[in-house]
């Protein structure tokens, strides 16, 4: 198998904790993965280290088959892949109109300019001139996702789209995501919300502990298997059944 | 009038701590380097002028045209191959590194150029000693206007970049969040190789100002690196318009105190500098997180 964005073995590490172990990824072009997990299973230092914010220890990244491992943030940028990090990081003391240009200026060549990302997403056009400081969660959430736009990426990371979001502002992120998706986006999206994870992704990756436990297409599992994966409900039986053959094999 | 005078003539003094300070405030506006050597780059621009004017013959203003495209690249590779390195290990060691600099400038132009005092007023012509006639007892330099005129127009020239452009854009971006600019393709050692660059081009204009007002040795850089600071501390840290005015303070606070007796004249500038940052204005700079 191989996708737009290979991802083969990848170790993460914090410090001596193993926050990414062996995780084996692939997305193909237009597909639409939902990365899910409780709090501390890797997901957001997955998606920071493919986008290059977090040194990998071990394996590989590969984007349309070149290896991009060791590549520095902004060239994997230049290559098409971008980041929406958690809690959006816009630059604060910038427009939304400024925000929108940085990321613009060393964009590959490609249909999303100033004005379509507007027009993808009209609640910005009154804010251009805002200081993103004073916008509210969900119109930082959409600037942000906006500014990983200018940059016209062929796959767009968006990590914890809905977190610290008040419902109304979720729903305006998931329509304009769905406008993306619409278009023939290629996405890895981080989210919370199972419902909305499923609502919108083509496949689910669930994450325990830094591992894949869970991978599959959305149509072809149900909430309760991807909950059970979640909590680590599934791995604790296989583990308790791992012991008992350990057990017997003893005996 | 006495007062008037002195508030005229610290303006104009002002002007050239303004012209010290911007690069010192860019370089911390933007890395959050304090630039310790940044007095020293000063006086090698100095001598880079005097050794041009001197050896070519020409006025010091027209020596600036070959020093500062030199200077631009001399803080270029400074970065690429000195701070990048030290800014990797923390925001203590620039500090440390940048210490070290000062004092191998300052052997080195001694070496070169032996302890002897110069300056390039001689060199200048009337320029540095005219002046236009108000009263009998004010009078307006060429000089100090010139060095105000080129202060202010260096400082707008920068803002005006740091606003409108995109690669002023990028400096900003990069000063506020260097890990998200990189995240939206912005590559942040490249910004603050240039920003280095404009630093020290600065510094080196600031330093041909100095020795075409008064004299230069190869051990001014410290004095003129802590007039510099005085005027970023005064004017708010990484803000360029707050530099100018910083700038302006000090040096009327300056010429105020040698009104008032000449020995208080530094002192006076010492003292201003103190009680901003004793004021609760200092604690809001030493904790604020610079925007340009």
């Amino acid at each position: 198998m191989n996708g737009l964005l290979q991802i083969d073995n990848l170790v993460a590490r914090h410090g001596l904790l193993q926050a990414v172990r062996e995780v084996s990824l692939s997305v193909a072009e237009g597909e639409v993965l939902a990365l899910v997990g409780a709090n501390g299973a890797g997901k957001s230092t997955l998606l920071r280290t493919i986008a290059g914010a977090h040194p990998a220890a071990g394996g590989t990244i590969r984007l349309d088959g070149a290896d991009i491992t060791g590549v520095p943030s902004h060239r994997r940028v230049a290559r098409g892949l971008a980041l929406v990090p958690e809690g959006r990081k816009l630059f604060p003391e910038m427009t939304v109109e400024e925000n929108l240009l940085v990321a613009g200026r060393r964009a590959r060549p490609g249909t999303w300019t100033i004005d379509t990302v507007l027009n993808a997403f009209p609640m910005l056009k009154p804010l251009r001139r805002k200081r993103a400081a004073n916008l509210s969660g969900g119109e930082q959430q959409a600037t942000s996702i906006a500014r990983a736009l200018m940059t016209n990426p062929r796959v767009l990371l968006v990590d914890e789209v809905s977190l610290g979001l008040a419902p109304v502002a979720v729903d305006v992120v998931y329509e304009s995501l769905h406008t993306l998706i619409r278009g023939g986006a290629t996405l890895v999206v981080v989210e919370q919300d199972l419902q909305r994870a499923l609502s919108v992704a083509d496949r689910v990756v669930c994450m325990l502990e830094g591992r894949v436990v869970l991978q599959s297409a959305t149509e072809a599992v149900t909430r309760e298997q991807v909950t059970e994966a979640y909590f680590g409900l599934a791995r604790v039986n296989t583990s308790s059944a791992t012991a008992e053959r350990a057990l017997s094999e003893r005996t | 009038m006495n007062w008037i005078n002195a508030i005229i003539q610290g303006l104009f003094l002002g002007g050239l701590y303004a012209l010290f300070a911007c690069g010192l405030s860019l370089m911390f506006g933007v890395m959050r380097i304090i630039n310790l050597a940044h007095g020293d780059l000063a006086v090698i621009g100095a001598f880079g002028v005097w050794v041009v004017a001197t050896q070519a013959h020409l006025s010091p203003f027209i020596a600036l045209v070959p020093v500062l495209p030199v200077m631009l690249v001399v803080g270029y590779l400074l970065h690429r191959t000195v701070l990048a390195r030290s800014l990797r290990s923390g925001p203590l060691t620039p500090l440390l590194t940048t210490f070290g600099l000062s004092i191998v400038i300052q052997n080195a132009l001694l070496q070169i150029f032996s302890p002897d005092v110069h300056s390039l007023g001689s060199l200048t012509g009337s320029i540095s000693t005219s002046s236009w006639r108000l009263t009998s007892q004010l009078s307006l330099p060429y000089l100090g206007v010139l060095t105000l005129a080129v202060a202010v127009l260096l400082l707008g020239a920068l803002q005006l970049i740091l606003q409108r452009t995109g690669f002023g854009r990028e400096m900003r971006a990069t000063a506020q969040d260097p890990e998200t600019a990189a995240l939206v393709g912005v590559p942040a050692s490249s910004v603050y190789a240039r920003a280095t660059a404009i630093a020290v081009a600065t510094a080196a204009l600031a330093g041909a100002f100095l020795a075409i007002h008064s004299t230069f040795d190869p051990s001014s850089g410290p004095t003129q690196l802590i007039f510099a600071f005085e005027a970023v501390v005064i004017g708010g840290f990484g803000s360029l318009w707050g530099t100018l005015l910083g700038g302006i303070v000090l040096g009327v606070a300056q010429t105020i105190g040698a009104t008032i007796d000449p020995q208080y004249s530094i002192l006076a500038g010492h003292l201003v500098f103190l009680v901003i940052l004793a004021s609760p204005r200092g604690r809001f700079i030493a904790t604020r997180s610079a925007s340009a």
